[in-house]
């Protein structure tokens, strides 16, 4: 009877604010837009009984067109490299702050993530202004008899904010696992005459390995469906599937297809997710 | 080696938020350019009225959003960590993880859906229905900050040393009196700690809240993000040197209660 009342509220909460709205979206997919509000015709209705009156023109509109399925590889590109930059600045901070004495640990790894309190939005607003026409940066090159160049609204811009943004996420579980590591086996590896590198390349990397893909997709994961950056800082074209279904949804008001693009996305990164939650439970 | 590597890592992450702090204080109207120490564009921020209701209404969001999270989060990681194995476990696990990983527009797009949805059903039943705004976000930024509580809580309760409670329950405590007086009190910063992070979710969040606002619920990342497209202004410039100076402010008050309690029990 108690671990009803505990377990209760909380499923019930997600069962209609997680769950139900997921099965929404697949149902509101397969709807018809239509002019009104909400500008979509429900996919079933009653006329004397259960009737379909749904469609698959959305999802046939998301099969057919390149449009779209080049936002999907431009998404899954974007993110792939914005993962493994960061994984590459990340590894070497991890191993600095754990092999950092032990009470600048702690201050170390507040240091990586402090500047969340800095707000998402304004962290972005500093790349803004940093790389616009005439700003710091273009100043920096001009001293160097660079440019100017157009940074701002650029491919560099993009992947400066969006790894700006998720560095902390890949900094944490790497830091995490090699502080935790067991530290016998590298010394064994050192009385046994290996080379520091040596003994890096063969103890120290493998067995972080898994924290290392951990990181990748603490990272690939929301990395692959974000609006803000690419909207704030990246090039027109930079259509990613976070941008198009924003624009199907706010701008051209068609609701269904908003809703087969997060259908989409969700099939896509069901793979990811499910093996990082593997990587999680293994941990 | 590692050392430069962390030098260079921490310079990246922190050098465009010092600039941003440091042009706070310029008086030019162009961002990122000095025109002379002032504080005119903290006063501007002051001054300006959309911003202020804004920032309260998102505060005013955040601190209930994180309440609820923390309540309903707290009960969930409870559920998950002490019951064992029972039926429904694993719906409720992959549901109270789930908007760790799903992206914030699908997020967004799928509870606005929920709530259009819920509004059609209460306008045809009573011919009339409460407007999206402040309500929706709320109900939004609880479940994503459960999500976020519930696995805080979870990890702690896990790591509990179980013969503390064994203990207690030897020298005849109820079970009541075992939660409120030993694990209460060892979750307690577990619970702070989620109620917290669920707060800056909140107070952080353009996505979701865009999706399932109304015309009468602009949040301060809204009205910030719309302002963003345009370009930097010197108040969010300004803005964010003061949500950073409170960060530094909590981050240093926390350390010293820390520090006193770490003394006081040694």
């Amino acid at each position: 009877m108690r671990r009803l009342l505990i377990l209760l509220p909380p499923l019930a909460w997600l069962l209609l604010l997680v769950a139900a709205p997921l099965l929404i979206i697949g149902l509101i997919a397969f709807a018809e837009a239509g002019p009104g509000v909400p500008p979509f015709i429900p996919p079933f209705g009653w006329a004397g009984g259960p009737v379909w009156r749904g469609s698959t023109e959305s999802i046939g509109t998301l099969l057919g067109e390149t449009y779209y399925l080049e936002a999907f590889l431009r998404s899954l590109l974007t993110a792939f490299v914005t993962a493994a930059l960061c994984l590459l600045l990340a590894y070497p901070m991890a191993l600095g702050i754990a092999g950092a004495r032990p009470s600048w640990r702690l201050p170390l790894l507040l240091l990586v993530l402090l500047p969340f309190w800095a707000g998402f939005l304004p962290r972005l607003g500093a790349w803004i202004g940093l790389l616009r026409d005439g700003g710091w940066a273009n100043g920096v090159l001009g001293l160097a008899g660079i440019g100017p160049l157009r940074l701002l609204y650029s491919n560099l811009a993009l992947y400066l904010g969006m790894v700006h943004a998720y560095l902390p996420f890949a900094v944490l579980p790497l830091a995490t696992a090699l502080l935790r590591r067991d530290r016998s086996l590298e010394e064994a590896a050192a009385d046994l005459g290996a080379t520091p590198f040596t003994v890096f390349r063969s103890v120290t990397l493998p067995l972080s390995l898994p924290a290392a893909a951990s990181a990748f997709l603490l990272v690939f994961i929301p990395a692959a469906g974000e609006f803000v950056i690419p909207e704030l800082l990246g090039p027109p074209e930079a259509q990613l599937v976070g941008r198009v279904l924003w624009g199907e949804f706010f701008q051209n008001r068609d609701w269904p297809l908003a809703a087969a693009l997060a259908l989409a996305m969700l099939v896509l990164l069901l793979p990811p997710i499910l093996l990082f939650q593997r990587l999680g439970r293994r941990g | 080696m590692r050392r430069i590597g962390l030098a260079l890592g921490l310079g990246f992450l922190w050098a465009p938020i010092l600039l941003m702090v440091l042009y706070a204080f310029s008086a030019d109207r162009i961002p990122f350019q000095w025109g002379g120490f002032s504080l005119r564009w903290f006063a501007a921020l002051a001054a300006n009225e959309r911003m202020r209701e804004a920032a309260l209404l998102s505060l005013r969001i955040a601190a209930g959003a994180a309440t609820l999270a923390t309540l309903l989060g707290g009960l969930a990681g409870w559920a998950l960590a002490r019951f064992g194995p029972f039926r429904g476990r694993t719906l409720l696990g992959a549901l109270a993880s789930a908007p760790l990983v799903l992206p914030e527009v699908v997020t967004g797009l799928s509870l606005l859906l929920l709530f259009v949805l819920a509004q059609g059903a209460v306008e045809a039943w009573l011919g009339w229905a409460p407007g999206r705004g402040a309500a929706t976000i709320l109900l939004a930024h609880a479940t994503i900050g459960l999500a976020y509580v519930a696995v805080v809580v979870q990890a702690r309760l896990a790591a509990l040393d179980p013969s503390l409670e064994e203990a207690a329950a030897d020298l005849g405590a109820e079970p009541f009196t075992i939660f409120r007086t030993v694990t209460l009190p060892l979750i307690a910063p577990s619970l702070a700690a989620g109620w917290l992070l669920a707060f800056t979710l909140s107070l952080d969040d353009v996505v979701v809240a865009s999706f399932v606002s109304g015309p009468a619920g602009t949040t301060l990342p809204m009205l910030v993000f719309s302002a963003l497209k345009v370009g930097l202004t010197p108040e969010v410039n300004a803005l964010a040197a003061l949500f950073l100076a409170l960060a530094a402010l909590f981050v240093g008050a926390a350390g010293l209660f820390l520090a006193r309690r770490a003394n006081g029990a040694g």
